[in-house]
């Protein structure tokens, strides 16, 4: 029951927003959410609630440490 | 495709579990503490790669396993009053209650219980059936709580008098405190739970560093594990024990303090029982006393009772790392998913059935 999912976020309308995973559609709410979260934006969905957006920026920041470790095929 | 797919890059993961390998100059007993973690690290197959000095000890971290068996009599007595539809997560119908009884078999002897994906979804079954009371069961840790707060507020914008909650909510850091307190304790490094903590940030778990522990934040992919064991190992090599987000694109350092606000207007915290570790103080959610309408222990006049642990289960032991699932004497003889005699066999989220499934 814990599980969160990125998803994508395909449409917005309201405190509703409509993502996507997979082919699979799926109507979330945006209630909880911090930041704006805008379409195009992957968001950690939760027992039918966004709860986080995934932030790009920071994802390819991890992914840079992986380099300075010397693992730099990525 | 997406972005972030890098995370899962088995290259990538066969680098990261040779410099772990490589920094692991004595045994480490790393705990996890959420049903995701467990999961994800037996179904990726991590479980039986990693350096065998690196000991994987699942903690409490499965809400449906540390609902206390006082709590599963409560649903049980709610469940089989009048006028009551009960809603859950579809997780808490086989939870064994006192005497085998549970929700599954309340369901088949003629009490309503409704599965839902979301608390949200309990709505519609409060719209169309105004004449019976709605009651969502509320389990979860600080993911869940938030979307069930954010429910009942919508519930109330929304005039709909017939949804009430029960809420058996629990909070991670507390749990926390209450395990490296345990003098029986062998843990020597948390992995912390990614999506608990994209809502709480990283400064709930601060106390953690007094007990010169290493902890660490992590996602869910194998890259993401395997990257936050290794800032776990090193911090050891080092000699440091400090709380460090291993998983900065989803867990903001600050947490989501939208849903804080939520949850905390909702809810107020109190004392919960937890299955096998007992009573740890500040440890649970109850609705606030301006929700308390809303309140299913006040409305229905419920209440927690005493009764027994499950006869032979070790759950508890197990949730506390102190025992591992395989070791207890039922395991796999008496006690299977298909006939669960403890809640840690119930959830695939569990030690105990995780165990079971890539095991055999
Ligand atoms: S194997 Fe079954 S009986 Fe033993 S601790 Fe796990 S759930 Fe309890």
């Amino acid at each position: 029951m814990c599980l969160a999912i990125p998803m994508e976020i395909k449409s917005i309308d309201g405190p509703v927003a409509n993502v996507e995973i997979s082919g699979v559609t799926k109507q979330v709410r945006l209630d909880l959410m911090s930041e704006e979260a805008s379409v195009g934006d992957y968001v950690i969905v939760h027992a039918g609630f966004a709860i986080s957006r995934l932030d790009r920026e920071q994802a390819l920041e991890t992914l840079e440490i992986f380099k300075e470790l010397r693992l730099d095929a990525f | 495709m997406t972005p972030f797919d890098s995370f899962k890059n088995p290259d990538l993961c066969r680098a990261l579990l040779g410099k772990l390998e490589a920094a692991l100059d004595k045994p480490m007993r790393f705990m996890e503490v959420c049903g995701t973690h467990t999961v994800a690290i037996f179904h990726s197959g991590l479980h039986s790669l990693l350096p065998s000095q690196l000991v994987h000890l699942t903690g409490p971290g499965c809400p449906v396993c540390v609902t206390h068996e006082s709590e599963v009599a409560a649903f049980i007595e709610l469940a089989g009053k009048d006028g009551v539809i009960v809603a859950t997560f579809g997780d808490l119908m086989k939870v064994p209650g006192p005497g085998g009884a549970n929700l599954k078999k309340a369901q088949a002897e003629g009490a309503r219980v409704e599965v839902v994906y979301s608390p949200f979804d309990a709505l519609a079954l409060a719209r169309d059936n105004p004449a019976s009371k709605v009651v969502f069961l509320g389990v979860g840790f600080e993911t869940t709580a938030p979307a069930v707060a954010a429910t009942v507020k919508i519930a109330r914008e929304q005039k709909l008098d017939n949804f009430l909650l029960l809420s058996f909510h629990k909070l991670v850091p507390p749990a926390l405190r209450a395990l490296l307190a345990d003098p029986f304790m062998s843990i020597e490094a948390f992995l912390l739970p990614g999506h608990v903590s994209a809502i709480i940030g990283l400064a709930a778990y601060k106390f953690i560093e007094d007990y010169h522990v290493p902890a660490v934040i992590a996602g869910f992919e194998p890259v993401d594990i395997l990257t936050s064991l290794l800032l776990m190992v090193e911090q050891r090599k080092k000699g440091e024990a400090k709380v460090v987000n291993g998983y900065p694109r989803v867990v903001p350092d600050a947490g989501n303090p939208k849903a804080l606000a939520t949850m905390y207007e909702v809810f107020k915290t109190s004392d919960a029982l937890w299955r096998g570790i007992g009573a740890i103080p500040d440890s649970g959610l109850v609705l606030a006393d301006a929700y308390a309408q809303c309140d299913a222990f006040k409305v229905l006049d419920i209440t927690l009772k005493e009764s027994k642990p499950l006869p032979g289960c070790r759950c508890g032991d197990v949730l506390k790392g102190i025992l591992k699932p395989n070791e207890c004497p039922l395991y796999k003889k008496v006690c299977t998913p298909a006939n669960p005699v403890g809640p840690c066999m119930v959830s695939t989220e569990g030690s105990c059935a995780a165990y079971y499934k890539y095991q055999l």
